[in-house]
């Protein structure tokens, strides 16, 4: 199991390095940093000296190196337009993103298996279709829409929560989160619910479709043959079988929750990164974008970090007794 | 080995186990199937009952009825069930459920499959335990360890915490015998036990059930299509064709002096154990699926024996030279004609 980690690990580094070179390149490719710093006016020899000094001209593995050794360092350059170092503004905004996204994640899981397990349970109900029903505009509608759809109806109409901004923040745990705050919770409520309408929609009918297959397996069958009651069969056996494969599906939905939350951060005017990141790409503040796309990265990869080592919590056949690798299916 | 049944003398026992004119129904669109059809039969206590039949002959879907756990839209469409004198065809869900592994345990045909991959065997015998016996926790895992050296796994105390995927096909069936017997039941059901089980283990695990149910006095209904076992194992057999009983009796004479043309076929396609080489014969055609079912005797057209009655009617069991036959070869009022068509050289 220690190798497997190690491993893991390792994979996990190399796939950083890729997103970092991809960061990177950003500065290389996207516009031309010596007109942006000395404009159209300079002449040649300015160019090539600035190019000099900078160290552009050097071999890119050495610029790449060098850009690690700085981002490892904490410095992620400076944003052009607010002037202030990237990872002070991204650090002031990160906040709001994962407190937004926390919530979301939270109704997306709590609510999705919730249903999940009910309408695998009982196949045919009224409730069964109803919700299904829903649930297929959860998964069909786009986010904007249903963003939109929201404040129009209780924001709007019924005037029960507020339209958009992320209302009063308190300090919890050195952070300023609106979650602890009750009006910072309602302005978080109409975000956190479009965030996660998809996400929750998703879990839901793949916890159903899988549940639903656990149930016609043998070992179920078995379990009714040893007279264990429904209420054992379902949560004690089925439910457990049924959370392997979700978990994957679920971790990576986390990790789309912070990464698209740009489209709900923008309509609810959120100040997260990712309404950064949408201004940022209009002023093409590079050093924003490509901070963003790191920290969106290292979020990837942390996350299915987690979720690989989850499995060897859930499944004992992954253990150390067991075959290795997680592709069992 | 003698059944109770086979002395004529023998102080009448009643049964653990009486089924009588079980039908098991599926409603599709083309029409209502019957996959067990007016099937009858007995069990006394510590008998082993074997059922035999081709694939699609109704052996399993009948053990399934008996527990009550037939797939939907499968539904028990007449007859009775009754345990111990009781009926329980009839029974509430839950009421079943109390039934399930208390007083009937079952065995099922892929032992790697019939256990929770997540849960450790010993979990699962405890909780089977304490679902129906009020004993704590300790007491549980006491019987569990105890139950796991009874059906023959080594240091039990340690393997109890292993995982199902940690153990053998044959020990898995260990364990999941060790689980059917773990609320002490009066009656097993084991569909096609060793069927996925190696040859060589084959053997061991039928032994072992067979002497784990003698010790308790534990009636088995064995469901299989190897006859190997069924004259190894059982006290009695019953042939099922197309959900229907077509012979029953005595293992013995079921095996040596089959009267249904059915079981004579099935008996002279079989390799005897002590026989030298001989050609085996084999039953023309296959059995008909559940859909075209022909009208009178099931196995007709397959039959050479066959005449008039056999294509109207449908047999009902009754006694023939050994055993019970549901042919109207052995019919009294019928068997006349059959001995003159036979006379006239009809094949």
């Amino acid at each position: 199991m220690l190798a497997f980690i190690i491993r893991r690990i390792g994979q996990a580094l190399v796939v950083l390095l890729a997103v970092g070179f991809v960061s990177f390149s950003m500065f290389k490719f996207m516009g031309d940093p010596l007109e942006n710093l000395l404009g159209q006016e300079a002449t040649m020899s300015d160019r090539a000296e600035l190019a000099e000094r900078l160290g552009l001209n050097d071999p890119i593995v050495v610029q790449y190196t060098r850009y690690l050794t700085r981002v490892l360092d904490g410095n992620l350059g400076i944003s052009y337009r607010a002037g202030l170092p990237v990872g002070k503004i991204i650090l002031e905004r990160l906040p709001a993103t994962l407190e937004l996204a926390f919530l979301s994640g939270v109704l997306a899981i709590g609510v999705g298996i919730t249903f999940g397990i009910y309408t695998a349970i009982h196949r045919d109900g009224i409730i069964t279709n109803a919700i299904m029903t829903i649930s297929l505009i959860g998964v069909s509608l786009p986010t904007f829409l249903i963003g939109v759809f929201l404040i129009w109806a209780f924001a709007v109409n019924l005037d029960w929560l507020p339209a958009f901004g992320r209302g009063p923040t308190g300090n919890f745990l050195g952070m300023e989160l609106a979650i602890v705050t009750w009006g910072g919770f309602k302005s978080m409520i109409l975000p956190a619910v479009t965030l996660g309408l998809y996400q929750m929609t998703l879990i839901m009918r793949l916890v159903r479709s899988e549940m639903q297959e656990v149930l016609r397996a043998d070992f179920i069958r078995f379990a009714r043959a040893r007279g264990l009651s429904e209420r054992a069969i379902n949560f004690r056996h089925a439910l457990k079988n049924t959370l392997v494969p979700v978990i994957t599906v679920t971790g990576l939905q986390l990790g789309s929750i912070i990464a698209f939350a740009i489209i709900t951060e923008t309509v609810f005017q959120w100040p997260g990164v990712g309404l950064l990141f949408i201004n940022a790409i209009s002023f093409v503040d590079i050093p924003v974008m490509s901070a963003y796309l790191l920290l969106v990265g290292t979020i990837f990869v942390f996350i299915n970090l987690i979720v690989d080592l989850l499995y060897f919590g859930i499944d004992p056949r992954l253990g150390p007794t067991g075959g290795e690798g997680r592709h069992r299916a | 080995m003698l059944s109770t049944r086979n002395c004529d003398n023998a102080v009448s026992v009643s049964p653990i186990l009486t089924v009588s004119d079980l039908i098991v129904e599926f409603p599709t669109r083309k029409g209502i199937l019957r996959p067990v059809d007016r099937v009858g039969f007995e069990i006394d206590p510590g008998e082993i009952l074997g059922i035999v039949g081709e694939s699609g002959a109704g052996k399993s879907m009948c053990g399934s009825a008996i527990v009550g756990l037939i797939d939907r839209p499968g539904r028990i469409g007449g007859g009775e069930i009754s345990l111990s004198g009781q009926r329980i065809d009839n029974l509430s869900n839950d009421r079943m459920r109390r039934i399930r592994g208390k007083k009937i345990g079952m065995v099922f045909q892929d032992p790697l499959r019939s256990l929770d991959p997540l849960k450790t065997v010993g979990d699962q015998i405890v909780e089977t335990i304490r679902t129906h016996l009020p004993v704590s926790a300790a007491e549980a895992r006491r019987r569990a360890v105890a139950a796991l050296e009874e059906v023959g796994i080594p240091a039990a105390a340690n393997r109890i915490d292993a995982w199902p995927h940690q153990f053998s096909g044959g020990m898995c069936q260990r364990v999941v015998i060790a689980l059917a017997l773990a609320a002490e039941p009066a009656l097993i059901i084991a569909d096609e036990p060793t069927t996925a089980l190696d040859v060589s283990v084959q053997a061991q695990i039928m032994a072992l059930l067979k002497r784990l149910c003698r010790g308790r006095g534990t009636a088995v209904m064995l469901i299989t299509h190897d006859m190997g076992v069924i004259a190894e194992t059982t006290d009695r057999v019953a042939v099922l064709y197309a959900g229907r009983l077509a012979e029953i009796g005595p293992t013995r004479d079921v095996l040596s002096n089959p009267s249904h043309p059915y079981t004579i076929g099935l008996m002279t396609s079989t390799p005897k154990p002590t026989g030298g080489i001989e050609r085996l014969s084999q039953i023309s055609g296959a059995m008909p699926s559940l859909r075209d079912i022909p009208k009178g005797c099931a196995f007709s057209p397959r039959c050479g024996r066959a005449f008039a009655p056999c294509y109207r009617n449908i047999p009902v069991l009754e006694p023939a030279a050994r055993t019970e036959v549901a042919c109207w070869l052995y019919d009294e009022e019928y068997a006349k004609d059959a001995a003159n068509l036979e006379g006239t050289g009809h094949d």
